[in-house]
């Protein structure tokens, strides 16, 4: 009934308007149709104005109420020691832009207004004029110049891979249809090989169990970072594409099915640095679940998170996996805790090639010495 | 014609003259042998004025459709509590209903209903209804010929595209739903079928769909290429084409270009999918096995599409770009200003639409290094288009502006460039692209810069050729509505998505209530939603004021309703075979004679006075 009601208001509605373009068009046809054009260039050249006017105010406006979700402004800056740079490159962009896209704007509308066709008015013969048109094209070129070398140059530090002297952890992240798997290295600071026919099971990446370095790796449920480490995330797909996307640190990366790809960054403010951050702003003081008002309020609720942000099947928005940012002992303290995977899931199991036998390393003596996380080189692509 | 006698007779004057200039001298009535019935009048037609409208009605019904579906998703984003029960007769079983009763639309519908809109939108109405619209009404009208140089190719680049049209629209009734896997079709989700249901039999009409509809593409510009190279008419040099016929030119050639490149990419994916080879395809674990392909690479297949893909929104917004500039001029009563700029401008976006391709994928994973050279080539685009900007502004500048529905929509089209321009600016430098890919501000770029915009340009064609069309005005005021509402509409519905984009809220997701970082923006969703619901209402009356005008509209009187001094409004206000009774006009000067000496226009076919100087010279 309701449905047959709208459907009945729009086609009313459809009619009211025919019958109001009919009827100006006969009034024109009686005022005369150089004057009806006339009032009507007038009356649109206006509300071009106002349009302009309402639209650049609706402009300032709602960037003054966004404010603190632009890049680089209030709560918003990276948590992420590349971030920053990145955040620099969106400002200069977003000043020179502001300020072509008012001027524009003004021209635009306030042209339209002041040369509106009116009762005796005449159009001037302007075909071309160099000097300006020079102008306008070497300034954009300047411009863009100068935001080319300021982006490229913050891309490519960025996007550089980590050296063999600088002192990284490695760390897997696998994508699939519809999570993701975190390995760490474990104490030996080295990730096991791998093959994708091994895929099934408990095995859900296809960690190869003849390599002694898989028997320490571990595979937490979220991403434990600690605070000031560079970090090399190992980038893995095991079905379709998908993205690594942490937005609080400026990273993304795509993760492709048979192409491992990476990306290098360090964590600069752990979750809780972070939180105390969002609390001094008012919109973060509200409950995080509007349904629940005496809840945790959004800065107590904030967590860094990983998304997926490249299309990849019907779960796609599904993919979170919760990141924590940590002081560096909390993190040797967590990292501790954890347990091998290799241990835990598949040793004595049907899938452990090792079975009933000795283990040439024992990964329980390996584990007490969680200081060599850190890798000294990639020695070794694991596959 | 008298002008011919004013200059010294050459080889070529003697040969016109002893021959005819133009195919065929005889008179052309309406009603000859190409258009005797029914069939060969109006569906089978041949001639490039019923051609143009086909295009224009088919691609209305796509728009409308793929609009529609925009509407559908919309809903599930800013309404996501709302039950979408009274959805149910429409979308069958795609609204699941949980037992409180309360219909939900169905993720991979969600999914299949975004892919579409994607793909109606960019191949079916922005590129057959726009460029296959204008292109065939204006070429042979604007250059003075009789009809395209072959009316057979013509008529079956419009019937290649309906039938790429019923199949794609046929796969909205597959069980297994439509392709779901967005309109770029990354494989391996589109490769393999285990992925997801829309890349079973959806993915592989899709496919077929699109080939069809390239080859729709090749036969149409192959058409246009060569009726603007060869048939224009005497006197009517390239310097003296309009701008319009210049970006359809260079449209054409892009696509001929780079069609190509999408079906080879499009070959090797059906290989893949049907055949066991590895093109795009390793080390797979799906669906519970692991796949024997090895040594594929999924981002070979983004390169094929972007290599179009890229193009393909110039292909777009070029034609756009010279529907504005035509209508601005004409409207402004003014020359366009800086001609030869413009045209320079228009070849100098067509060359680097070439080379800039990769910018859609700094984030796949491709060499950082190799993404420099896409930035710098990618922010170059931003100099030609800020010169065209600008000469439009500059054409409105001294001028006599009648503010009628189509100049509101080129001055629309302006706003619209310029506001999606500039962010392209922040999505072309790879560094703020590192957060800001695949989130809304993407979204609301390439909407605002190649979709609205588009639109807006298609506006400003429809309503100023709508005379020549139909022998009859649309209405102004109806035609007024449309453009103020869609104007504010439009920006309301993409304005606050640039916020989500840059709070890092990713595009293509069903639900943002997983995520912390992504849910709190629930009201701008809102928002959002209502706005496009609104905007989808609005362009509801462009359609009723269209199908209205075509029999009830204000009649035609004058051969020149504009006032225009292009060719097309020198023919008569009925249709006829071949365009011209008697002969084609020859052409004396630029198109732009506007308040020229005094005089308001002087048509292209008046020749030069003693001692005048044709003004597209320099």
């Amino acid at each position: 009934m309701t449905t047959l009601i709208v459907v009945l208001c729009i086609i009313l509605a459809g009619i009211v308007f025919v019958q109001i373009g009919k009827l100006t068009e006969l009034t024109a046809k009686i005022r005369g149709e150089k004057n009806a054009e006339y009032a009507s260039n007038y009356w649109n050249s206006i509300l071009g104005v106002i349009f302009m006017i309402c639209f650049l105010l609706y402009c300032v406006w709602s960037a003054y109420d966004m404010k603190n979700y632009f890049l680089g402004f209030g709560p918003h800056t990276s948590a992420s020691a590349h971030g920053s740079s990145l955040d620099s490159v969106f400002k200069i962009t977003l000043f020179f832009t502001g300020i072509v896209f008012i001027i524009t704007h003004v021209l635009l509308f306030w042209f339209t207004y002041k040369f509106h066709g009116r009762e005796g008015s005449k159009a001037k013969f302007i075909s071309h004029d160099n000097k300006l048109e020079v102008i306008w094209t070497a300034v954009p070129a300047i411009v863009m110049t100068f935001l080319v070398v300021g982006g490229l140059n913050a891309w490519n530090k960025v996007m550089a891979d980590v050296k063999p002297d600088d002192k990284a952890i490695e760390i897997e992240a696998t994508a699939y249809q519809f999570a993701w798997t975190l390995r760490y290295p474990g104490p030996d600071g080295l990730l096991g090989t791998k093959n994708y026919k091994l895929i099934g099971g408990a095995n859900d990446i296809g960690q190869d169990w003849t390599d002694p370095k898989n028997y320490d790796d571990i595979k937490p449920d979220k991403l434990v970072l600690p605070v000031g480490q560079k970090v090399r995330i190992r980038i893995v797909a095991r079905d379709v594409l998908h993205n690594f996307y942490l937005p609080q640190f400026r990273v993304k990366m795509d993760a492709v099915p048979g192409m491992p790809t990476y990306f290098v960054f360090t964590p600069t403010k752990t979750t809780e640095e972070y939180r105390a951050e969002l609390k001094k702003y008012p919109e973060y003081n509200e409950p995080a679940d509007p349904k629940d008002p005496n809840g945790k309020k959004r800065w107590e609720a904030f967590e860094y998170e990983l998304a997926c942000a490249e299309l990849c099947g019907n779960g796609h928005f599904s993919m979170r996996r919760e990141v924590k940012i940590v002081s560096q002992e909390e993190y040797n303290k967590w990292l501790s805790e954890q347990k091998s995977f290799y241990l835990t899931s598949i040793r004595n199991t049907v899938d452990d090639p090792n079975k009933g036998k000795k283990l040439a390393i024992d990964p329980i003596e390996v584990a007490k010495d969680t200081t060599k996380v850190i890798i000294e080189e990639k020695k070794e692509e694991g596959k | 014609m008298s002008a011919i006698a004013n200059h010294p007779e050459t080889h070529e004057d003697i040969l016109i003259r002893e021959q005819g200039y133009d195919d065929h001298f005889h008179e052309h009535h309406h009603g000859d042998k190409y258009q005797s019935n029914f069939i060969t009048k109006y569906i089978f037609s041949q001639d490039h004025k019923m051609i143009s409208k086909q295009f224009l009605i088919t691609g209305m019904i796509w728009a409308i459709i793929g609009a529609g579906m925009s509407i559908i998703f919309r809903l599930q984003l800013g309404f996501p509590e709302e039950s979408l029960l009274w959805l149910k007769p429409l979308l069958g079983k795609w609204i699941t209903v949980n037992s409180e009763g309360i219909g939900k639309l169905a993720p991979e519908f969600y999914y299949a209903l975004v892919t579409m809109h994607g793909t109606i939108i960019v191949f079916f109405v922005l590129t057959a209804g726009l460029s296959g619209t204008f292109s065939n009404l204006l070429i042979p009208l604007q250059i003075g010929a009789r009809d395209m140089a072959s009316g057979f190719l013509n008529m079956l680049s419009y019937w290649f595209f309906f039938l790429s049209s019923i199949i794609m629209f046929y796969s909205l009734f597959l069980s297994t739903g439509p392709f779901s896997g967005g309109w770029t079709a990354y494989p391996p989700l589109s490769a393999l079928p285990q992925a997801s249901d829309g890349s079973k039999t959806g993915m592989t009409l899709w496919l077929v769909s699109l080939t069809f509809f390239v080859v729709s593409v090749l036969l149409g510009g192959i058409n246009y290429i060569t009726t603007v190279l060869n048939l224009r008419t005497k006197g009517m040099t390239m310097w003296r084409m309009p701008l319009t016929i210049w970006a359809f030119f260079v449209t054409a050639i892009l696509g001929l270009l780079s069609f190509p490149v999408l079906v080879s990419g499009f070959l090797l994916l059906m290989f893949d999918r049907g055949m066991g080879t590895s093109f795009y395809l390793s080390e797979i674990f799906v669906d519970g096995k692991a796949l024997e392909n090895v040594g594929g690479s999924p981002i070979l297949f983004q390169h094929l599409f972007w290599f179009l893909g890229h193009p393909e929104v110039y292909i777009i917004i070029l034609p756009a770009m010279g529907l504005v500039s035509e209508v601005l001029s004409v409207h402004t009563r003014k020359p366009i200003f800086g001609y030869k700029a413009m045209v320079f401008s228009i070849l100098a976006i067509g060359f680097l639409s070439f080379i800039v391709w990769a910018h859609h994928m700094f984030m796949a994973g491709v060499n950082p290094f190799l993404s420099n050279f896409f930035v710098v080539f990618t922010l170059i685009i931003a100099v030609p288009s800020a010169v065209k900007v600008f000469n439009w502004i500059a054409t409105i500048y001294g001028g006599n502006v009648r503010l009628n529905a189509p100049s509101l929509f080129a001055i629309g089209f302006v706003s619209m460039f310029i506001s999606g321009g500039l962010t392209g600016i922040f999505l072309g430098n790879s560094a703020i692209d590192i957060q800001m890919h695949d989130t809304y501000f993407v979204v609301a770029h390439f909407h605002i810069v190649m979709g609205v915009a588009a639109f807006f340009g298609m506006f400003a064609g429809v309503y100023h050729w709508f005379p020549k069309l139909y022998g009859r005005f649309m209405n102004e005021t109806l035609g007024k509505i449309h453009f103020w509402g869609t104007l504010i509409g439009a920006y309301a519905i993409f304005w606050p998505m640039h916020y989500l984009g840059m709070a890092g809220v990713p595009r293509r997701y069903y639900t943002f209530d997983n995520f912390e970082t992504f849910k709190h923006f629930s009201s701008l969703n809102q928002f959002i939603t209502i706005a496009a619901a609104l905007v989808f209402l609005i362009q509801l009356l462009f359609v009723v004021n269209f199908f209205y005008s075509i029999w009830k509209g204000k009649k035609v009187t004058s051969r020149n309703p504009w006032e225009s001094s292009t060719l097309e409004w020198t023919t008569p206000i009925e249709h006829i075979h071949g365009n011209w009774p008697g002969n084609i006009p020859s052409v004396h000067r630029w198109p732009y004679d506007y308040a020229k000496d005094g005089k308001d226009f002087i048509s292209q076919v008046e020749p030069l006075g003693v001692g005048e100087e044709d003004s597209g010279s320099h």
